[in-house]
């Protein structure tokens, strides 16, 4: 089966400004990925090209073995832009049911009632729009990307406009997601929690492939921590296989152990590594 | 196909929603009621007078009235039209209303059309309705009535259709306020391009009234309602006849067949400009 999405050498450029440099990226089936990068890496740009908004300048994107943007290919996708409203006179029901038929899609009121329960909106089914929080308007459109049961999900910051409580809910949702094999691309700027949910990172910079990988692999050792009666003490070359001899050491100069620690870069010092002094 | 008439749908919908056509039905009203008192006093009046040698009072003042009319419907056909379709691409895109409906597979082709159709499901009905209550409140205050019943609507509602294409091409490329004003202004310069030929004729200057048929063509809606204006009176001949062909808001002019299927082929043209355009934008 091909890969859900599948980018080579992407390239894309507005006049004289180079959003994309030759991307290279593979969404596998029920695989979650993130994508980070601080503003303009080109990592919305990616997204847009792989839904079928802009135009590669060059380069390949296929969405389950159809070309980007083909009819075929926004068939197998849903989409949540980082900027979205949904017209303000609608009820949650009916941009539903408007994008279901936009869709093909044959799950009726029962598909609606499932999208709107599973993003905790069973009770703002009637209510329009307009009457809605931004968060609940977030979590609708959620619901909106996932009309159809499409085998890919891009997400352009699902999250940001959703509290803690929302944040929560979205990483549930993005695993129970994953169990039923709905691939997952998640751009998003919140670290913790792409490392939560995601099962690889890829990071853009200036529109390039910087890192990826799972976030096991990204981590780096950063040493061994010991603490004992004399308090913390940091061992910056050693590794997991250096711990018993140093404890013992420890021990034999008559100091009490009360634990040993192996530390190893987070998702942010890698990130931070990766981008360098690319701020927001 | 289902696509295309959900989008149309929608269109509908919000027009119906966010109350258009509330304020359309409102003002209407108070447009007929205008026209109406208008009328019944300006036949009143005509009544009274004694026209100049050749001319036909009752006549003269049934077609200036209802030609008065027919600019009304087709102004407000335009207003209409304009309102209804001038954000329908960069507009929507810029306030990030278009992104979730484009990303469906129904086409960039088949959303215009829908627009296109849903602006048409309106205008064409109203331009329709707005018409023949006119002639019906001038039939009836003046006992005059026009020598064509139903070819100046269609003509009318046809020059509608052209406006709200044109007004979807240009809101592939320019932005809502852009769009608004371009289209206006080319509605202007319609007009103008009426009064050019009028003038034209009064002055028997066959350089200013060629100019103003190509200007007409050019923007077919101007030449639909000059055809328009012609088809009411043209069993009226004489110095009334001459009179009335210079038209109150814009010259009379036979236009026939060919201007009916030019403006058809006009709407098509622009439509695939439009098409094409779209499919080349970015998001």
């Amino acid at each position: 089966m091909s890969a859900a999405l599948a980018v080579s050498g992407l390239v894309k450029r507005y006049g004289a400004v180079e959003a994309l440099g030759g991307v290279d990226l593979e969404v596998g089936d029920s695989e979650l990925v993130g994508l980070l990068g601080p503003n303009g890496a080109g990592k919305s740009t990616l997204v847009k090209i792989a839904c079928g908004l802009v135009r590669a300048t060059t380069g390949h994107a296929e969405v389950c073995g159809a070309r980007a943007g083909s009819r075929e290919a926004r068939a197998a996708l849903g989409y949540l832009a980082e900027l979205f409203r949904f017209p303000g006179w609608m009820t949650a029901d009916e941009l539903l049911e408007l994008h279901q038929r936009l869709a093909g899609s044959r799950g009726g009121e029962r598909e609606r009632g499932e999208l709107l329960e599973l993003v905790g909106l069973q009770e703002a089914r009637r209510r329009p729009v307009e009457a809605m929080s931004k968060g609940m308007q977030q979590r609708l459109g959620i619901a909106h990307a996932l009309v159809g049961s499409p085998r890919l999900l891009l997400l352009d910051e699902p999250t940001s406009a959703l509290d803690p409580v929302g944040r929560r809910t979205v990483r549930t949702l993005l695993e129970e997601l994953q169990r039923r094999g709905v691939s997952v691309l998640l751009n998003s700027h919140l670290l913790s929690e792409i490392e939560l949910v995601c099962d690889r990172v890829v990071i853009l910079l200036g529109g390039r492939v910087v890192s990826a990988g799972t976030p096991a692999e990204l981590a780096r050792p950063r040493g061994v921590e010991i603490e004992t009666d004399a308090g913390k003490r940091m061992y910056p070359e050693a590794g997991r296989e250096d711990i018993p001899r140093l404890i013992a050491e420890l021990v034999r100069d008559g100091k009490n152990v009360y634990g040993a620690r192996l530390l190893t870069s987070t998702l942010e010092d890698v990130y931070v590594e990766a981008v360098g002094g690319e701020g927001s | 196909m289902t696509a295309i008439w959900t989008i149309a749908g929608y269109g509908l919908r919000e027009a119906l929603r966010r109350k258009v056509f509330v304020v359309v039905c409102f003002l209407t009203i108070a447009f007929l009621g205008l026209y109406w008192l208008g009328a019944r006093y300006a036949f009143h009046h005509v009544a009274g007078v004694v026209p100049p040698e050749g001319v036909d009072a009752r006549t003269f003042a049934g077609a200036f009235l209802f030609g008065m009319a027919m600019f009304g419907t087709l102004f407000l056909g335009v207003v209409l039209a304009i309102f209804l379709t001038l954000g329908t691409v960069r507009g929507d895109a810029e306030r990030a209303l278009l992104q979730p409906l484009v990303v469906r597979p129904i086409g960039r082709s088949a959303l215009l059309v829908a627009r296109f159709l849903g602006a048409a499901a309106v205008c064409v009905p109203y331009v329709l309705i707005l018409y023949f209550a006119a002639m019906l409140l001038t039939g009836l205050e003046g006992s005059w009535w026009p020598d064509r019943i139903v070819t100046p609507g269609l003509e009318l509602a046809g020059g509608v259709l052209i406006v709200a294409s044109l007004s979807l091409l240009g809101s592939v490329f320019l932005s809502s306020i852009a769009n608004g004003i371009a289209i206006f202004m080319l509605f202007g310069s319609g007009l103008v391009a009426g009064l050019l030929g009028n003038i034209g004729h009064v002055l028997n200057s066959p350089g200013l009234t060629h100019a103003a048929k190509i200007a007409a063509w050019a923007i077919p809606f101007e030449a639909l309602y000059q055809d328009a204006l012609r088809s009411i009176t043209e069993k009226t001949s004489g110095l009334t006849g001459f009179l009335l062909r210079l038209g109150p808001f814009g010259g009379a002019e036979q236009g026939g067949a060919a201007l009916r299927l030019w403006a058809v082929a006009y709407i098509v043209l622009v439509g695939a400009v439009a098409v094409a355009g779209f499919a080349r934008r970015d998001l």
